[in-house]
């Protein structure tokens, strides 16, 4: 390299290692500033939440995280597999469920709230609270997500496997994806949540 | 910080975490450099969630929070500036 070159014998530079040189720093110079440019581009926060359940409890911290995340300027992925699924269908969503069985921290012993009838009271109690509490409801934070520009997605294979057609989910959600382009976002994210 | 230096009005009134947050966001991406939102809320827990939101985000400064009671109602005054 012409820059490893020693100066001449009285410890000056040539006018020619002089050009030189300031050719190399103009090349550098390029150099850094597309690599700034290219890392700016780059640089969003990205979050990815799997949602894996769908009573009416479970649909909340993946709706609430994600359009918070997406105020905070965050590209925000969920993806929703297995009963997560029920949280972007359109008509299923407005009538997700909610068991005291096996909930401890209800107020209703197991041997009551398994008598038939006891879900839906359970989920409709629960669904008032929300209401008289002036939470969102979940359909609401789904619009909120859309319109922040989260991407709601639908696992292909949970969709064919729960008997469901694309048509039945709210529009804007992304369908066709799969377990690889939810690990690839993962794999590409700032924080990375299982729900 | 009075509601005279305010040059846009955000209510969310009867809204529940994440919303007040989430229509700040809305709300301050529209302003014009140097405008000041006033957002106006019965949220209690919007004091922390804005002032975090605020100082996470580029180009919002958080100038004033104040409580105010409006009609026996609890009222939770935010004032974000956009920068210039």
């Amino acid at each position: 390299m012409s820059a490893d070159t020693p100066p001449s014998a009285d410890g000056e530079l040539s006018p020619d290692d002089v050009s030189e040189l300031r050719a190399q720093i103009e090349a550098l110079e390029a150099e850094v500033s597309d690599l700034r440019s290219e890392v700016d581009e780059g640089s969003a926060d990205r979050m990815v939440i799997i949602a894996t359940k769908g009573t009416l409890d479970m649909a909340y911290p993946p709706l609430i995280l994600a359009s918070t995340a997406a105020a905070f300027g965050y590209d925000v992925t969920v993806f929703h597999t297995f009963w997560g699924l029920e949280i972007l269908h359109e008509e299923n969503s407005k009538d997700l469920g909610l068991s005291s069985v096996g909930n401890p921290n209800m107020p209703l012993p197991n041997a009551i709230a398994a008598l038939p009838g006891m879900d839906r009271m359970t989920a409709r109690m629960m669904r008032n609270r929300i209401e008289d509490n002036d939470v969102a409801s979940v359909e609401e934070l789904i619009e909120t997500s859309l319109a922040s520009g989260v991407d709601l997605q639908a696992c292909q294979m949970t969709i064919d496997l729960l008997g469901y057609d694309e048509d039945d989910f709210y529009d804007g959600v992304t369908t066709g994806v799969g377990a690889a382009s939810a690990f690839q976002d993962m794999a590409d994210a700032d924080i990375q949540l299982l729900v | 910080m009075s509601t005279e230096t305010a040059t846009e009005t955000l209510d969310v009134k009867g809204q529940n975490c994440p919303m007040p947050v989430i229509k700040t966001k809305g709300a301050f991406d529209g302003l014009a450099a140097g405008d000041v939102l006033e957002v106006v809320s019965t949220d209690s827990g919007s004091m922390s969630d804005i002032k975090g939101w605020a100082e996470s985000t580029e180009g919002a400064e958080l100038v004033d929070q104040a409580e105010a009671t409006e009609d026996g109602t609890a009222v939770y005054k935010h004032y974000v500036r956009k920068a210039e």
